[in-house]
């Protein structure tokens, strides 16, 4: 096991990691171009979760190909947090499987991405979500349902801080360690508010660490924004097949990358006018590559690029 | 004319429940991906049959325990991995406590997983109001893509579960737990969005499903007796509804009752109800549960007391027939 974990480590010394936070960064535009076009959505719990969805698409830790979304052997992603749809797609447009131009039509009439996403519409959501505290036990049905095909494929499953304060999700905890669900890895995108304020302070699910261990997960605590910890740790959790399913607490910044959105609970659900977009464009972009706002055609279909 | 029971086999009463795991068995044995998910009641629901059958089909049961809202998503879950996935507990709790996830995730998502739990309508009895489920087709036939099924004996309870499997998408069965006389013949083999005639008549009729069915054919015999002619339907599939069936049985007859083990809110009767008004306006009647929760009492009794016994029906027959316009 220690063999195997060194071998990895070393090909993540060799990562790019610039490649992750340049993709992190467009990601992060799109989500605001998107939320901005579309007048509505959710770019707080979208903007915490990037550098998590970055991870698992561009880190080499999931099995996928964009051109094959049925792929028999691919590994399973659930996001739970189904509000988080933007950085969804925009990663998914990202990584091949949607045209980046279509991400503007976000929650418009017509369009394949839903507010929510879909799965009988957009190619690689593997099942429509929104209603939150079910993805855990989705997760935990396709993990079955993997071991049962005699597949090797992992489930990744992202759930929010404040969904973990659905009685379901306990339920899936209780039944995933029941049944050593060891291909099943869950990662809680703990950005501490939620639509009414702090998580600690509307109905404290703390220590989620320490509940998930006494459901019988393994669980390990990283920052996640910090690329080298978050893939260490998925590619840890995958690789343990130790019998037990595993959890990621990811601590995260809710709004991360736009400074005034950053652990603002108003911008769970809230989308930027004009002027807000324009600045937040600006800040990302001054943090990447230095595309600034007015080189976005918000008003045409191609609107930034990855 | 679907094949009946004969004299011999309508003599055999048992329930629609005690179908279900018998006939994942032979679903499984014929290479189907069939997977059982229950909550704690596979005893009862006969899901256990399924799953002590073999290694094999152990392998393919998955008990949620006491977690209905788990149990229906854990399917959706294999359905998404190729699993023709069935669910299983009480009607009350396979339906109205998972009624989210039934609704956001196997219907929204167009999953194939057959929601198809036992004990509903009164017959659960003893129980009481808790547990006996009256609203179930309401809910289930609410949904987009949700295909509503009622068997009203063990052989149309085996074609419903075989249906289900062979139909992609999500597909309710309702199963009871009183042993009910043997309608069909043991092979029968239903159809979705099919009723059947049951008894031919020409003056009213009878439109039923479920434990009803029984009922409407003996209230169909006592009419008899008083020489009138009454035809009884079995609904069967209640979303889709045979439309034909049932107008060109009410063009013959010029009126019908709808009868149900069930709150006359929502179900079969007002199914029929909207199809009449929309398409040939003639007098309604329903038999079913008015507006009230279930109580305790023998299931035989319950009947009785919610006005659904065959007794009932003959009544509701008479006042239909007697707002035939002249």
């Amino acid at each position: 096991m220690r063999g195997i974990r060194k071998t990895g480590r070393e090909k993540r010394r060799s990562m790019d990691y610039q490649k992750l936070k340049k993709a992190a960064m467009g990601i992060r535009k799109d989500v605001i171009a998107m939320v901005g076009e579309a007048k509505s959505g959710h770019p707080g719990g979208s903007l915490s979760c990037v550098d998590i969805l970055v991870s698992l698409y561009f880190g080499s830790v999931m099995r996928y190909d964009s051109k094959d979304p049925e792929c028999v052997e691919r590994d399973r992603f659930v996001l739970a947090k189904g509000h988080a749809a933007p950085a969804l797609y925009a990663t998914l447009a990202h990584v091949g499987y949607l045209p980046h131009g279509e991400l503007i039509t976000l929650r418009k009439l017509g369009s394949r991405l839903q507010g929510h996403p879909d799965s009988n519409l957009v190619p690689g959501v593997e099942v429509s979500t929104g209603s939150l505290g079910q993805g855990l036990s989705i997760s935990c049905g396709m993990a079955c349902g993997l071991r049962l095909n005699k597949l090797d494929s992992n489930v990744f499953c992202l759930l929010g801080d404040g969904e973990c304060e659905e009685g379901q999700v306990w339920e899936a905890a209780m039944f995933a360690s029941h049944n050593c669900l060891d291909n099943l890895i869950a990662i809680v995108d703990n950005n501490e508010l939620q639509i009414d304020g702090k998580v600690t302070e509307v109905c404290s699910p703390e220590s989620l660490t320490e509940r998930f261990a006494a459901f019988g997960w393994a669980v390990q605590e990283v920052d996640g924004h910090d690329f080298a910890a978050l893939i260490d740790a998925l590619v840890s959790a995958k690789e343990a097949r130790c019998g037990k399913p595993q959890m990621i607490v990811a601590h995260t910044v809710k709004g991360k990358g736009v400074s005034f959105m950053e652990h603002q609970v108003s911008w769970h659900g809230k989308a930027p006018n004009g002027e807000e977009m324009r600045v937040a464009l600006d800040e990302l972009a001054a943090a990447s590559d230095g595309r600034r706002a007015c080189d976005y055609d918000l008003g045409g279909t191609e609107v930034c690029h990855g | 004319m679907v094949k009946l029971a004969s004299a011999e086999q309508a003599k055999q009463k048992k329930a629609t429940r005690a179908a279900y795991g018998k006939t994942l068995i032979e679903l499984a044995d014929e290479g189907l991906p069939v997977v059982a998910v229950d909550a704690d009641l596979s005893a009862s629901t006969t899901t256990a049959t399924f799953a002590k059958q073999s290694e094999e089909y152990a392998q393919r049961f998955f008990n949620c325990g006491i977690a209905e809202q788990n149990m229906v998503d854990v399917a959706a879950g294999l359905a998404c991995t190729g699993h023709i996935a069935f669910t299983g507990s009480f009607a009350v709790f396979g339906t109205g406590r998972a009624y989210d996830q039934i609704r956001n995730t196997v219907c929204y998502s167009n999953l194939n997983v057959k929601i198809a739990p036992t004990h509903a309508g009164v017959s659960v009895g003893p129980d009481g109001g808790s547990h006996q489920m009256l609203e179930d087709i309401a809910l289930m036939r609410m949904l987009p893509r949700m295909r509503v099924l009622v068997p009203a004996d063990y052989a149309s309870a085996r074609s419903a579960i075989r249906l289900a499997a062979q139909t992609p998408g999500p597909v309710y069965v309702r199963m009871g737990r009183a042993n009910v006389p043997c309608v069909y013949d043991d092979d029968v083999s239903l159809e979705i969005g099919r009723s059947y005639v049951v008894h031919e008549g020409t003056d009213a009729t009878i439109i039923a499903c479920g434990v009803e069915v029984r009922e409407a054919l003996a209230a169909a015999r006592l009419l008899d007796e008083e020489g009138i002619s009454a035809e009884v339907i079995d609904a069967f599939s209640i979303k889709p509804l045979d439309e034909e069936t049932i107008l060109s049985s009410l063009e013959k007859t010029g009126c019908v009752v709808c009868a149900e083990e069930h709150s006359v809110i929502g179900g079969l009767g007002e199914a029929v109800c909207h199809l009449v008004a929309t398409t040939s306006p003639h007098p309604v009647e329903l038999v079913g549960v008015r507006d009230r929760f279930g109580k305790s009492g023998e299931f035989e009794e319950l009947l009785t007391a919610f006005h659904l016994d065959a007794l009932s029906i003959v009544d509701a027959v008479k006042k239909a027939m007697a707002r035939k316009p002249l």
